[in-house]
Formats: C-alpha cells, sequence, structure tokens
C-alpha cells in the first residue's frame, strides 16, 4: 500500500493557486525529501497531508482520508511543522506526561532516554530552553512515537550547524528503520542530500521532478567539459551550461555515463545545481507560453 | 552546548519497539483538561489568592467579634447572626466574582492563545479531535471552575467558621448565634447557584467567548464586547427599544445575585432551576457557538 497517494490535489487562497492539482504516490519506507523555493506550494501540500488544511481533489494517507480523520490518523503520523512550536509554558515533564496520557504509541521510556543525553531538565519550562534545545525535546517527543510516517516541515530553520547536523544524524540512526516514511522540507538541500531515498521538487503549485535517488543518480550527470569538446557536448543538447573553475559544466539529462565520459570528468550533479536545471527551464518554458 | 551532551545515541533505541494500546476517550479528555489547568493556573490561583486575602482580613476584623457580640446582646440570636452572615456572604460574591473574571479571560484566550505561540501546530500533530480540544477547553468554565469556586468557597467560610468560634470561646461568650448562620443550608443552595447558574446560564456567554477566541486574529476582548454592544446600540436608533440588552441583561441577572435580596442565602436561594426553558434555549446557543469554534479550530493555522 501506498503511503500517500495524491490525484488532482488542488488548494488555492482566493486567487492564488497554492497547490494546482498534483499527483504523487510515496511508498512506505521511503525518505522523501521536497525541495522548492518559498511559496512552491510544500508547506501546503504537508498541511493536507497531515489533515490541517481542507483540499480539493483525491488524498490518501495510510489509507485515510486526512481531513476527515486527522485525529485517527495521527495516531500512526507525527510531525514537526515549524521549529519551536512547543508550548512555552510547559515544563518538561508535563510534555512528556501529557504526550503519554493521549499517544497510544508514545513511549515515554524511550523519550527519557534521549533527553538523558542532553542538557534539559525535566523540571525546566519550555521558555527557559534554546532554541536548539527546544528542537531537540520535541524531536525526543515525536522520534518516541511509534509512527509509520513522520513529516518534517524545515525542521532546523534557524539552528546552527552542530544541532542541525546532530537532528538528521538521529532521525537516521534512532528512527529509520525501512517501515517507516518520512516527508522532509528544507532550504538547506546539501545537508539532507546522503539521507534521501527519493526526491521532489515543488515550483508554483506543480511537481517539477519526483524520482529516486537511484533513478537521480542514474539519469542525471554532469560533465567539467575540455574545451575543444564543448561543441560536440552541446550537440548532445544539455539541460544546462555554466561556468565552473574556468570550465564550461554541462548538465545532461538521460545521456550514458560512457558517452559523456569520452567529453571529460563526469560526475553526479548536486540537488541544488539539478533543481536550478530543472526549475529554472520549466520556469522560462512557463514565460515563453505564457 | 556541546556536541557531546546534544548527541542522541542509538543505544536509546533498544528500549521497546514501541508497545500499541488503546487509549479510551476518557482518558484522552482527561489529560486535555489537566492540560488546560497546568497552561491556565490563573484557574485556582486567582480564587485562592482571594480567599487568602479575604480569611486574613476576617482575621483582623475578627479582634473587634466579642464587642460587636456584647452590643449586639439584647437582639435575637437570629439577628445576632446576621452580623456574620454578612460578612461570610460577601467572601462567597468575592470569590464567584473572582472566578467569572478568570472564566471570562480564560475562555477569550483558550483557542487564541495556542495559535499566537503557534503550539496549534504541535497540538494538531497529537491524536487529540478538535471536538476533544473544545470540549476540554469549554469544561474549564462550565464545570470545574463552578465546582472550583464552591470548594473554595466551602474551605475559606469553614475556617472562617472556626476563626469565628475560636474567638468567641476565648471571649467566654456563647457559640448559640453561630448556628444561625444557617450554612448547611447556604453551602447546597450556593452548590446549585454555581452549577446550574454559573455553569449552565452562563454557558452562552462562554460559547461566544470561546468562539471569537478561535475566529478572532487579535483583539478578541474588543470582538467579543463590541459587535454585542453594537447590536443593542443600533436597536436601540433604529427602534427605539432595547430587547437584546435586556435579553443578555436577564441571563447575567439569572446566574447572578438578586440585588434586592439583603442576605447571601436569599440572594442565592432563588436561583432558577433546570426546568426553566431558558437555561435549555441558552445551552443550545452554547452548543452551536462550540460547534462553529470547533470547526473554525479544524481549518485555523498560528496567527
Amino acid at each position: 500500500m501506498a503511503c500517500i497517494e495524491a490525484r488532482g490535489l488542488r488548494k488555492a487562497f482566493g486567487k492564488t493557486v497554492a497547490l494546482d492539482g498534483i499527483d504523487m504516490r510515496v511508498e512506505e519506507g521511503r525518505i522523501l525529501g521536497i525541495i522548492g523555493p518559498n511559496g512552491a506550494g510544500k508547506t501546503t501540500a504537508l498541511n493536507a497531508i497531515l489533515g490541517l488544511t481542507p483540499y480539493q481533489g483525491e488524498l490518501h494517507v495510510l489509507g485515510r482520508d486526512p481531513w476527515r480523520e486527522r485525529d485517527r490518523l495521527m495516531r500512526d503520523v507525527s510531525f514537526i511543522a515549524d521549529v519551536a512550536v512547543l508550548p512555552r509554558w510547559i515544563q518538561v515533564w508535563q510534555a512528556l506526561d501529557y504526550v503519554a496520557g493521549v499517544h497510544p504509541r508514545f513511549d515515554r521510556a524511550k523519550a527519557e532516554g534521549f533527553l538523558a543525553k542532553t542538557t534539559i531538565r525535566q523540571t525546566s519550562k519550555v521558555r527557559e530552553l534554546s532554541k536548539g534545545m527546544v528542537a531537540q525535546l520535541h524531536l525526543a517527543l515525536i522520534l518516541a512515537i511509534d509512527a509509520r510516517l513522520l513529516v518534517l516541515d524545515e525542521p532546523t530553520l534557524g539552528l546552527d550547524i552542530l544541532y542541525r547536523k546532530q537532528f538528521y544524524d538521529s532521525l537516521l540512526n534512532d528512527y529509520f528503520d525501512r517501515s517507516r516514511t518520512i516527508v522532509v522540507t528544507t532550504h538547506q538541500v546539501e545537508e539532507i542530500e546522503h539521507v534521501l531515498t527519493d526526491l521532489m521538487f515543488m515550483d508554483r503549485g506543480r511537481i517539477g521532478l519526483h524520482c529516486s535517488m537511484e533513478e537521480f543518480e542514474r539519469r542525471y550527470l554532469e560533465v567539467m567539459v575540455r574545451p575543444e569538446q564543448l561543441d560536440a557536448a552541446r550537440a548532445l543538447k544539455p539541460m544546462q551550461e555554466r561556468q565552473g573553475l574556468g570550465r564550461s559544466i554541462l548538465l545532461f539529462d538521460g545521456i550514458g555515463r560512457d558517452t559523456l565520459s569520452a567529453l571529460g570528468e563526469v560526475r553526479t550533479p548536486s540537488i541544488a545545481d539539478l533543481f536550478v536545471a530543472v526549475i529554472g527551464k520549466q520556469a522560462a518554458q512557463a514565460q515563453g507560453a505564457a | 552546548m556541546s556536541t557531546q551532551s546534544n548527541a542522541i545515541p542509538q543505544s536509546a533505541l533498544a528500549s521497546g519497539a514501541g508497545s500499541c494500546k488503546e487509549i479510551s476517550v476518557a482518558r484522552r479528555f482527561y489529560w486535555s483538561v489537566k492540560r488546560e489547568v497546568w497552561e491556565s493556573r490563573s484557574i485556582y490561583l486567582a480564587p485562592l489568592a482571594v480567599a487568602g486575602v479575604i480569611l486574613l482580613g476576617f482575621f483582623v476584623s475578627a479582634i473587634h467579634l466579642p464587642a460587636k457580640v456584647r452590643e449586639a446582646s439584647g437582639m435575637t440570636p437570629m439577628a445576632q447572626g446576621e452580623i456574620l452572615a454578612q460578612t461570610f456572604g460577601f467572601a462567597a460574591l468575592a470569590l464567584m466574582a473572582t472566578t467569572l473574571v478568570v472564566a471570562a479571560f480564560y475562555c477569550l484566550d483558550a483557542l487564541h492563545g495556542e495559535r499566537r505561540d503557534r503550539s496549534i501546530l504541535f497540538w494538531k500533530s497529537l491524536p487529540v479531535s478538535d471536538l476533544m480540544t473544545v470540549l476540554s477547553k469549554a469544561t474549564i468554565p462550565l464545570l470545574l471552575l463552578p465546582l472550583l469556586t464552591f470548594l473554595i468557597t466551602f474551605a475559606l467560610q469553614v475556617c472562617m467558621l472556626l476563626l469565628s468560634a475560636a474567638i468567641l470561646l476565648v471571649g467566654g461568650q456563647s457559640l448559640a448565634m453561630l448556628s444561625h448562620l444557617r450554612l448547611g443550608m447556604t453551602w447546597i443552595a450556593l452548590l446549585n447557584h454555581l452549577v446550574v447558574g454559573h455553569g449552565l446560564y452562563y454557558a452562552p456567554f462562554y460559547g461566544w467567548f470561546l468562539l471569537v477566541s478561535a475566529w478572532a486574529r487579535r483583539g478578541t476582548f474588543l470582538w467579543a464586547v463590541l459587535p454585542p454592544l453594537a447590536i443593542g446600540v443600533l436597536e436601540k436608533i433604529l427602534f427605539n427599544t432595547s430587547h437584546f440588552g435586556d435579553l443578555i441583561g436577564d441571563r447575567f441577572g439569572i446566574g447572578g445575585s438578586n440585588s434586592k435580596a439583603t442576605s447571601m442565602f436569599a440572594m442565592i436561594a432563588d436561583s432558577p432551576g433546570l426546568s426553566h426553558p431558558g437555561l435549555w434555549i441558552g445551552l443550545l446557543l452554547a452548543a452551536i457557538f462550540l460547534l462553529a469554534a470547533v470547526q473554525l479550530r479544524r481549518r485555523q493555522g498560528p496567527v
């Protein structure tokens, strides 16, 4: 069964279309990264998946309709929608008590185990903790929930680099076990690149690209082309051409590694570079069409 | 913060593969109400503080009690009892007024505060429905505050009674006047008055305040007060009548005190009962307001 399945998912705020009829399918056991600029519709898509906003079209998460069954769905889904949304008045022990009181899949001992490795005291109030510590507390609460889907929307925004790295390490080492599904959005693409199994680009309410990381690595290659072979390389219709370190770097879609290695040094492009190429091209096409 | 202290070890994963137990609706509701009391400590701190001040004031003034009793020695025991009854009544009224103010401000903040501090995003990540959240919040003014007001009033008046008895005994005077306080009857009437009047009769007020709290982006107090005021003024200008204002005034007056009554007992003993149709109309209105608040909370994000 697919973890998330959407068909013609659409959401408009007045005249602004946030989601323009997207189709998507996320299988269980994947770690999907959704990449896109501000206003691309990422958060709206996640809010629809989490039952936080009504939508048009068809959407099933773990076989349920999120808008109608949010509270039931939240037994199997957990999420961190933003940094530092824990109530400022709550004390750490109260947060543990409360989640244990309402969540059937919360393992209190596990959460306490996470917290024991931090400097957070159970008697502390959230308002007394630093932003990084609040995120640690939230993560400890969420990771102690045995959920089938975890959704993270910019979970590390505004945190310092040490904490961000450790956040994803914990997620991968202590939580992900190939039966759970994780969906994450972030602006810091490079930090989650090695974590992902699947990649999705979003722009202006549409999905620009959705593929597995294996497919991404197989399909997209960039070549630092030797100057004398530039014309031959351009004949292969690169998606994008840019300059770097005095060499032309050309990005190709679906051209074999063997063919390309004759032109220069071949490597897998970074997600950020591919994003610029894919979304930039689509934006140019959209403008051309208009 | 060192990296060391931040590290979350893999060993923590070893404990428990996540046993899945069902949690009953009642239990989730209990924790939801408990959460409200944790968050809004003024629910119990405000009446306790007022009770403390009253007790202190009573203690200071009770020193003159033997003298007052001597002055009133010519009166009937009934009239003597009235001297104290007024003070006891004042204590109860002060606590009622306190918890009404607490209830009003609690309701105005209940569904607005969680949007303001964005914590709604955390609450909604847990398996608690919007209906349960709104009902748990409504339980505070509808049931918890009336019961708490009764308990604190009861405890305060018992303290005042014991203090009076001690002072009278030390002064070598009879305790006869204390029996004329009729506290037993008064407490039963008070409990009825608080649960039916303050809880159920005022339900549409609480419902309206909670609805405003779920809807307004800011200025909840103004949104709660100004529209009813505007309706009243408009009615006065257009029709030169004041039915809307009378409606609200009557409702508040029913639950509140009868200003013409002289003793506390008389003030609260004529609280209307459960058979009054106005009670049920009010509850229906409150239910409509609360259901609207539930629908709003479903849709609303942080402000």
